[in-house]
């Protein structure tokens, strides 16, 4: 690899191994978003997909917990046997293709970016049943059976994540009080662990693929990991994942009663929205240590960028909505 | 020394430059990063306005939560605090505690992004 011209007769080649000898590859263009993974769009003919590859250059992985491209097709396949909406894998790579990690899947029409989802009126009927269909979603999702999983994925239940991320803060010498306190209130008031189910990892707007019928892919799964199922009902319900719409506590757009109907009956579960909290708790304290990770690699010099520096002023968004949950918490 | 133009006067002048001349030429990343850049340059001038009274009385009231005599800086009050927390003797139900939290994010929040959904919550 190297040259963008190798790239280019690369992506020919991988055009013809998914569609066969008389495809012919006419365009490629890198979609934006996607800070630790390439995503490419290809077309020619009758014929077009997505293409996920591991970043040209330097790791831009988000984090060790990332299961890896590979690992991500092979869960996408798992997770339409399990009926959630997702793209269909089309091609994984291998070394013959000489183009580094990654897979071809299906280019599934829709929105994915937050703000045009929650305001543009052509989303009106979408936003009204999105939360149940996102709850009918999560249920599939943790209706996969553990045994079909990748080896690659992690097992994380509450109580080891909040023991992770206080490891990475503690590394930043950077003591913050308002993250001191969460720590103190999730180890204090942590619910006993629920049955372990595949968990999605990063289930909110950003990677959910919206039409103006609702949900209809499930994307970016390079966070799964065997945990309780209360996180990824908690991770969409995060502040920072409301897009600004705080009233609607799924994601900007729905209510937690309504996510909760379609997965408890779905699932045979009966989780409550108070149930809820204590993992919205340990969600924020998470992307508040995210922020600072992020920031860290512009502060050691890894990533120069004004985007990574100005990340680290969004730390305190955290810490606002950590306020907010303990008052009301001890209200 | 002199100050004209004073910092916060040559700050808001390469903002208007990011935000009215570079930025408009840009297009795709470079274009995104124009912008957050900007927002970094509003931060800078808020942080400018407002650190030295916020600071001032965060101090204050740091001191008084934690007995501590004067002397201490900010970092160090702020780490005896975070101590106190991690060790259990101060909890959400200590008087004053999270008071003092939520004005010192509050006023961090209006430097940082002063029109996050968050701010408004804890401010209604």
């Amino acid at each position: 690899m190297g040259s963008k011209s190798d790239f280019e007769n690369s992506l020919h080649t991988l055009f013809t191994r998914v569609f066969g000898e008389s495809a012919e590859l006419d365009s490629f263009r890198r979609l934006s978003g996607g800070a630790s993974q390439e995503t490419w769009a290809l077309s020619g003919g009758p014929h077009e997909a997505i293409f996920r590859r591991a970043p040209g250059g330097t790791s831009g992985a988000r984090s060790s917990a990332a299961i890896g491209l590979p690992a991500e097709a092979k869960l996408i396949s798992a997770a339409e046997s399990a009926g959630v909406p997702v793209p269909k894998v089309l091609y994984i790579l291998s070394d013959d293709d000489d183009i580094g990690d990654g897979f071809i899947m299906s280019w599934v029409k829709g929105e994915t970016i937050a703000r045009p989802i929650l305001r543009n009126d052509e989303f009106d009927a979408a936003r009204r049943v999105l939360a149940g269909q996102c709850g009918a979603a999560l249920a599939s999702i943790h209706t996969i059976p553990i045994e079909t999983a990748p080896p690659e994925l992690q097992s994380s239940g509450g109580l080891a994540q909040i023991a992770q991320y206080e490891d990475i803060y503690r590394s930043f010498e950077a003591p913050r009080p308002v993250f001191e306190l969460a720590l103190q209130w999730l180890k204090t008031n942590a619910p006993k662990p629920m049955e372990p189910v595949l968990v999605h990892g990063d289930f909110r707007l950003g990677n959910l693929m919206v039409d103006e019928n609702g949900l209809v892919a499930v994307l970016d799964w390079e966070l799964a990991h065997i945990g309780d199922p209360r996180e990824d009902i908690a991770w969409i319900c995060v502040n920072s994942w409301r897009f600004g719409q705080s009233d609607n506590r799924v994601g900007g757009f729905g209510k937690l009663q309504d996510m909760l109907g379609t997965y408890n009956a779905s699932a045979g579960t009966s989780i409550t929205p108070a149930d809820i909290d204590w993992w919205e708790m340990l969600g924020t304290l998470k992307w508040g240590v995210m922020c600072m990770i992020m920031y860290e690699a512009f502060r050691s010099g890894a990533d120069p960028s004004v985007e990574r520096a100005a990340i680290g002023r969004r730390v305190s968004e955290t810490e606002i909505d950590l306020i907010n949950l303990l008052e009301t918490a001890h209200a | 020394m002199h100050d004209q133009p004073s910092v916060s006067e040559l700050v808001l002048a390469v903002k208007s430059f990011i935000d009215e001349t570079a930025g408009p030429n840009l297009t795709g990343h470079a274009a995104f990063h124009a912008r957050v850049a900007s927002n970094a340059l509003a931060t800078v001038l808020r942080d400018l306005e407002l650190r030295p009274a916020n600071e001032a009385a965060e101090i204050a009231r740091l001191r008084s939560l934690l007995d501590a005599s004067e002397g201490d800086d900010l970092a160090i009050l702020n780490a005896r605090l975070s101590e106190k927390i991690r060790s259990g003797d101060l909890t959400p139900q200590t008087p004053g505690l999270l008071e003092h939290l939520k004005t010192t994010t509050v006023a961090q929040v209006e430097i940082d992004q002063p029109r996050y959904s968050g701010l408004r919550t804890a401010k209604s």
